[in-house]
């Protein structure tokens, strides 16, 4: 049975290596410490750098709820979305990018790192990533599936699982 | 919007509790964050009003176990109930795998409960969702109250159910929570008709919770299924 609600997706250790090299290479050109990547729907797909302090699934959701809030702020004065958030602190700030209208890549940096410096070196970190998410499209596009269905047939270790 | 994580070894999904304002959504979260292990489920987030009125979510992820390797982890959402905050609740409602519809019993709720109903159909079309396609389960709250209508009352109210979606739908499929009851059954116009399952729940006391999140959690996984 297909969901008729919203599209599943799923990606590999590949997309996710690609992606995360991406991202510490993007830390390491600006001094940013740390970077997490979330889903639209604010679950949590890697984090990358410094471990961080906090928990980054809760880290997750909260972004993509503030990125959706921002979106829905942008078109009520005729703007399509906002590509970016910055969220400024006395020490750490925080600075969020759209990535291909699916991921949200979420900096972080503190005062020894120049906003201007995160912000040139963004665009085309989000490029990269939008070129891998595009290939892994494509791929899965042309082979007429994502991945084997891990769950199909699966219907009585459902029950079992339940079964509390 | 499910997404699996083949490198996290990991199946996510989301679920919503849907419904009036004060019906006992949040009230279900704090039952599941407190009588869950702590190594199975994460902070209980509540972006709420200093009246502790929901303003735009309330956030629980828990994991429910593991199947063929990988861990299911479900993230469970509330919606803020009042009318007034319809611009937060669709954006809850975005990616949605599963909703739980909390009811609140009480007579002179009924129509709090049919507004909030029907928002859910209004939002859920709005994004080109199909509601009676998807995992939904009703949960009659707060059964303790004296003023609580009969069940019959509220089910011809809020699930008086709809074609089945597929002509193999259309035979007899018993309710698995309720004996003697269906989910699936003809009337007497010959017209089959299609109820999502319900339970009676008083989420103060935790009675109905988990039955409430198991059904769903389960409905859920067999749609990836």
């Amino acid at each position: 049975m297909t969901n008729p609600g919203a599209a599943s997706w799923s990606f590999d250790e590949e997309d996710l290596n690609a992606l995360t090299r991406a991202v510490s290479r993007f830390l390491s050109e600006t001094g940013a410490h740390s970077a997490l990547i979330a889903d639209r729907a604010g679950q949590l797909v890697a984090t990358v750098g410094r471990p961080l302090s906090f928990d980054p699934m809760v880290f997750a959701t909260l972004t993509a709820a503030d990125f959706s809030a921002n979106d829905q702020l942008a078109r009520l004065i005729g703007e399509t979305d906002f590509t970016t958030l910055f969220h400024q602190g006395e020490k750490e700030s925080m600075y969020v990018a759209d990535v291909a209208r699916r991921l949200i890549l979420v900096t972080l940096f503190d005062n020894q790192t120049p906003i201007g410096l995160v912000r040139l070196k963004m665009k085309p970190v989000v490029e990269e990533l939008t070129a891998h998410l595009d290939r892994a499209y494509s791929r899965a596009r042309e082979s007429g599936t994502t991945q084997p269905n891990i769950l199909a047939g699966a219907g009585e270790e459902i029950d079992e699982l339940f079964n509390w | 919007m499910s997404m699996i994580n083949y490198a996290a070894r990991e199946i996510n999904c989301k679920i919503v509790y849907y419904g009036p304002g004060l019906g006992g959504k949040t009230t279900n979260l704090e039952h599941i964050y407190g009588k869950v292990k702590p190594d199975t489920r994460g902070k209980l987030i509540s972006l709420a009003t200093e009246t502790e009125r929901t303003l735009f979510f309330d956030f629980l992820p828990v994991d429910l176990g593991t199947i063929r390797g990988f861990n299911t982890r479900f993230h469970l959402y509330t919606v803020p109930g009042q009318v007034y905050y319809n611009a937060s609740r669709k954006l809850i409602l975005k990616n949605v795998d599963g909703i739980v519809f909390v009811a609140d019993s009480q007579v002179e709720r009924m129509e709090a409960n049919l507004e909030s109903m029907q928002n859910l159909y209004d939002n859920m079309a709005e994004y080109g969702y199909d509601l009676t396609r998807m995992p939904f389960v009703i949960q009659y709250n707060k059964r303790d109250l004296p003023n609580a209508a009969p069940i019959p009352e509220l089910q011809a109210a809020l699930n008086p159910g709809w074609e089945p979606a597929e002509a193999t739908k259309a035979r007899v499929t018993p309710d698995p929570y309720h004996a003697g009851q269906n989910l699936v059954d003809q009337i007497s116009t010959g017209q089959w008709v299609e109820r999502v399952p319900y339970f009676e729940a008083v989420a103060i006391t935790g009675e109905g919770v988990f039955d409430t999140l198991k059904a769903v959690s389960k409905l859920v996984l067999k749609a990836l299924a």
